[in-house]
């Protein structure tokens, strides 16, 4: 029993949240899977045994949050960070398949995913380094501690085929940049993925040319030179656009030697070159410019060098995943049959959905995957949009009070470690999310606490449990 | 603290605008576009195709040639099957439980491509079969029932003539969009030719499942159902009893007999021999290899494929030319020294007397007089040279249908061949051919091929005095009228003037003293025939005979053409003289027709006929 006194100090909040999206993620599992009289507790049955999880579960989060101390956590975060680690390495080598991939381990009938236990160990160890007293992110020692800490375990990751929960790992950055890293790199990093699908989505003519444009106008804007900065990208839209036209000629296209793109590709390099080099030589000082310059000259290589590794490199399966997910073949019987189903399932449920146990699309099978990846696919059709918008505004829920708390508490190693949990959840919620609409590549990941698979639900609860009982402490203190 | 604060909220503002996105994307695929729930509506739904009953395929006089019997295929959901007992099903249908296996392990490799569709498990099962199924079929989940027709042929006559149904192709169904796979079509013969009225429409039934796909019932109370369109029936022309008679007369024999109604143009009875045994039609594709493996290839359908030198009958051809082109009469005589001869070039002749005019002519089938008849052809002054002669005569071959496809609706009908000048420019280089060198055209011998379809219109016509109708094998209805193809009369370039000469030979050949059709006498009848023995450099000679009774306002004309029967009076005349005894008498007269009718029936051929090995 929990004292009186003592029952407002938690967050009432996130353990209520956290329940119904246990309990509504457990029914939907038994949704897609029931026959005829079904038991939910029939233990020979995956809802059955999802009942177990979440017992299981529960009994981890009470231990967590009753009995063991706040401190613990900080201090054992490398021990346990190392026993993970261990575990990857084990997996790797032990490790048993499912769907191409290599990220179980076996301990009797007991079957673990180290994967996900991982996201735990690398977020507590981040906090700890991190939280340390006088940490700064810009030293470049720290940098590389914090680099070798995350990239390890997402290399063993990579290492066992699980591309989906390495990108969970990117979610750490939003953590270093609340720590004090530049919001640039994340920036950046989003301008290249931008610059790598409009290479691919249009052609990477299209892409150089929006990195001109873009770059006219940031560096002008920066200068404060608006007017000046809107008219000169104007003008280069144009001039370029010309170009491109005069080259598609006929009569030009016949007598061209190289490919019309080759050839621009060639001029805009050059006279990128040229005002480097210009910048260089003649304005040394100017150390913006030629930074703006070769920033400009990186992307536009970058885009040269994506358009040579799709077209070249990249075997035609993996092509036409990409160009699955681009949308830019329709392809509902190949790869695209995931998503096309899964659209079709979502879709078909309108506004209120068909009710509990009702989906046609989901209980027929037509949606594979559909109790562990897909399970949002049976919200949708059985739940309607209004069910699929509750459970959105359960996670943000959860994601935002994490966020506010974390940032609220005094402990840098509190902090630290609920932004990472926030993250967690808000990178699994969007790109599961995501991929059953549409917005996303199709990626194997888990939807926290809903979707079926004791690993998944088991860690996420450990994660939730740890930062709830960091910040009871918190409160008490 | 305060870019903290900052950061935080930049954070939060970030994830907020991701799950706007998230929740904008949803109402537009949940609410705003309505393509999906239509999707998933046809997910739900499950379409049972209701197949039409064929139409039944009649002779002229009304007669069932082809009807219908119920069957039943068995039809497998693999993804509702449920574990079965599957010796029960061996019991059941007869199989091997190997079959089953190997057919489950064809769906689970295919299992993507199946969805949710179903599979033909056993085709055409028994009614008993389907009881006893019927019976237990609560035992095997997925598998269902679906009513089929298959074909009876209820008179054992005239395979190849109405040929065979089975399912469609990959190939046909690329070509006949309406198929689907699981469909059945005609492949050859009438059934083939009448695809599009006997197969009728497909409908089907819509069942509504729940989320178990178990079938809740019709869908929305069978607004969405179609019903099928039973085919209709097709009239014939062909006497079945003809038809019947007529194989028996053929057992034993390669190749092909047509009757035609002068005056219509129907075509009367289609033998082809060997031909496909009515009693194999139904299940073809079981009796497939055996058939395709028999060394006389009865699904060659030799009355419009194969096309061969039609011997002496051909002269008849260059006798209505040289009429017309005004270098023959009546009375034209020419010699016969057992032959002609000329130069080194000498065509034989038996022996008769001489010299002889144009009906004694067709009577004695004389060699020699047709060889100065094709000289006078080709060497008439009237023409430049040879060459614009033999255009000419080219294009009197031509307009009795020789040498092109006569537009019947025997399915595969093949035009023969006549010779054109580039043939012979090629043989013997341009202009240096004369009419000597093509002589062996005057008794249609040489590059000629013609089908026992074109020689039985060739005869139609010398009945009709000059004309003909296009063959067919359709009667014309109220709802379908006879093409005009078959409406409109054919006039060769021979005026019906010339038509009576050569009718007054061929009766004289029947009647008349050394015609050398005797055998072709039918009492009560008064016949007109022509005997020919094509020359066959791969064994014994071809016995040809086409004939017509009565000689006035005929009925009947008839082609036979039975390989390497020697001449044309020793197997091809009986059998197209008892065709037409059959076909105008109703049976056959005791005594020496009765003998020859046995003598015919028990005639083997077939070791005559050399087999040609198959390519492999």
């Amino acid at each position: 029993m929990i004292r009186r006194s003592n029952t407002y100090r938690f967050d009432w909040t996130l353990i209520v949240c956290y329940l119904v999206l246990v309990l509504f993620g457990w029914i939907n599992v038994f949704s897609v899977l029931h026959g005829e009289n079904s038991n939910i507790f029939d233990l020979s049955q995956k809802y059955g045994m999802h009942f177990i999880w979440i017992c299981i579960s529960l009994v981890t989060a009470f231990v967590i949050i009753r009995f063991l101390p706040a401190n613990l956590w900080q201090g054992t975060a490398w021990i346990a960070y190392g026993l993970v680690i261990l575990l990857l390495l084990a997996t790797l080598v032990l490790g048993v398949g499912s769907h191409g991939s290599q990220s179980w381990i076996s301990i009797g009938s007991f079957r673990l995913q180290p994967a996900e236990f991982s996201k735990i160990t690398t977020s507590l160890a981040l906090a700890a380094v991190m939280g340390k007293y006088g940490f700064s992110i810009k030293s470049l020692p720290n940098i590389a501690k914090v680099a070798a800490l995350l990239l390890l375990p997402m290399a063993l990751i990579l290492l066992e085929n699980e591309t989906g929960s390495v990108l969970v790992y990117l979610g750490f950055l939003v953590v270093l940049y609340r720590e004090g890293m530049s919001g640039w790199v994340i920036a950046i990093g989003f301008f290249l993925a931008l610059a790598f699908i409009l290479t691919i989505v249009t052609s990477p003519f299209m892409a150089m040319s929006a990195a001109i444009v873009l770059f006219l106008l940031i560096y002008f804007f920066k200068q404060d030179a608006h007017l000046k900065g809107i008219l000169v990208a104007i003008l280069a839209a144009l001039v370029l656009y010309g170009f491109h036209r005069v080259l598609m000629i006929d009569s030009v296209a016949a007598v061209n030697p190289l490919p019309a793109e080759s050839w621009l590709a060639i001029v805009i390099i050059a006279i990128c070159l040229v005002f480097i080099v210009r910048l260089v030589i003649w304005f040394p000082r100017k150390r913006f410019q030629s930074q703006a310059f070769t920033a400009l000259l990186c992307i536009i290589l970058f885009i040269v060098s994506v358009d040579f590794f799709y077209e070249k490199v990249l075997q035609d399966h993996q092509r036409n995943r990409i160009d699955v997910f681009l949308g830019l073949v329709d392809d509902p019987k190949g790869v695209g049959y995931n998503l096309h189903q899964s659209m079709v399932a979502i879709g078909s449920g309108g506004f209120a959905g068909k009710g509990f146990m009702n989906g046609t699309q989901t209980s027929l099978g037509y949606v594979p995957e559909q109790e562990t990846d897909f399970i949002f696919c049976t919200i949708g059709e059985e739940w309607g949009w209004l069910g699929a918008l509750a459970v959105l505004a359960l996670y943000l829920t959860i994601i935002s009070r994490i966020i506010i708390l974390a940032d609220r508490a005094k402990n840098a190693f509190t902090r630290i470690f609920g932004y990472c949990v926030a993250m967690c959840i808000a990178v699994h919620v969007v790109i599961n999310i995501g991929m059953t609409i549409g917005l996303m590549p199709v990626i194997g990941i888990p939807l926290p606490f809903m979707s079926y698979g004791g690993s998944a639900l088991l860690s996420f609860t450990i994660m939730l449990s740890i930062f709830i009982k960091l910040i009871y402490t918190e409160h008490k203190i | 603290m305060k870019i903290y604060l900052g950061k935080r909220n930049t954070i939060l503002l970030v994830i907020f605008i991701v799950f706007l996105v998230i929740a904008i994307r949803l109402f537009s695929i949940q609410i705003i576009d309505k393509k999906y729930s239509e999707t998933a509506d046809n997910n739900a739904l499950k379409y049972v195709t209701v197949y039409p009953a064929r139409g039944r395929i009649l002779d002229r006089y009304g007669n069932t040639i082809v009807e219908n019997r119920i069957t039943y295929d068995i039809m497998v959901t693999p993804r509702q099957v449920a574990p079965f007992d599957t010796l029960a099903i061996c019991e059941i249908f007869g199989l091997e439980p190997g079959f089953v296996r190997e057919k489950f392990e064809q769906y689970s490799a295919n299992a993507r491509k199946i969805g949710y569709g179903s599979m033909p498990f056993i085709k055409q099962v028994s009614s008993e079969q389907y009881n006893s199924f019927a019976e237990r079929e609560y035992l095997f989940p997925g598998f269902d029932a679906v009513a089929r027709t298959a074909r009876v042929y209820p008179i054992n006559a005239g395979g190849n003539l109405i040929g065979y149904v089975s399912e469609v192709d990959r190939d046909y169904i690329e070509r006949n969009p309406s198929y689907q796979s699981g469909d059945y079509a005609g492949k050859t013969g009438l059934e083939r030719a009448y695809e599009h009225r006997l197969s009728g429409q497909k409908g089907y039934t819509v069942y509504y499942r729940d989320a178990r796909g178990r079938i809740k019932g019709r869908y929305d109370n069978g607004s969405l159902d179609k019903e099928a369109v039973a085919g209709s029936d097709i009239t014939t022309t062909i006497d079945a009893t003809l038809q019947a008679y007529g194989e028996t007369l053929m057992k034993g024999k390669v190749g092909s007999v047509v009757a035609i109604e002068p005056s219509t143009g129907e075509i009367l009875t289609l033998i082809s021999s060997p031909g496909i045994d009515v009693s194999q039609l139904a299940e073809i594709g079981k009796y497939y290899k055996e058939i395709s493996e028999n060394p006389y290839n009865p699904m060659f359908n030799r009355t419009v494929q194969s096309a061969q030198p039609p011997g002496s009958v051909f002269k008849l051809v260059n006798g209505l030319i040289g009429l017309q082109e005004g270098v023959l009469t009546r009375d034209t005589r020419y010699s016969c020294y057992r032959g002609y001869t000329f130069g080194k070039i000498h065509v034989g002749c038996h022996n008769h007397p001489s010299p002889i005019n144009l009906p004694q002519s067709i009577a004695m089938s004389c060699n020699a007089y047709y060889c100065y008849v094709l000289r006078s052809i080709l060497e008439n002054r009237k023409y430049a040279n040879v060459e614009e002669a033999f255009n000419k005569w080219r294009e009197y071959v031509t307009s009795f249908g020789f040498g092109q496809k006569l537009g019947s609706d025997v399915p595969y009908e093949l035009g023969g061949n006549v010779p054109t000048v580039n043939t012979y420019n090629k043989l013997h280089g341009k202009g240096r051919w004369k009419a000597l060198s093509v002589i062996s055209l005057s008794i249609g011998q040489g590059e000629l091929g013609c089908t026992p379809l074109h020689l039985a219109n060739f005869c139609a016509t010398i009945a009709n005095r000059g004309w003909y109708y296009t063959p067919h094998m359709i009667k014309g209805s109220e709802e379908y009228p006879l093409d005009s193809t078959y409406t409109v009369r054919n006039y060769p370039m021979v005026d019906q003037k010339y038509f009576p000469l050569i009718v007054e030979g061929m009766n004289m050949s029947v009647y008349g003293d050394g015609g050398t059709s005797h055998v072709a006498q039918v009492p009560g009848v008064n016949m007109c025939g022509k005997t020919g023995t094509a020359q066959n450099p791969h064994g014994d000679d071809h016995s040809v005979f086409i004939c017509f009774a009565p000689k006035d306002n005929p009925k009947i004309a008839v082609a036979a053409y039975i390989e390497n029967g020697g001449f044309g009076a020793t197997w091809a005349a009986p059998i197209a003289s008892l065709i037409v005894e059959k076909y105008l008498n109703g049976e056959i007269a005791p005594g020496t027709r009765k003998d020859l009718e046995t003598r015919v029936k028990s005639g083997n051929l077939l070791g005559k006929v050399p087999v040609k090995r198959k390519k492999r």
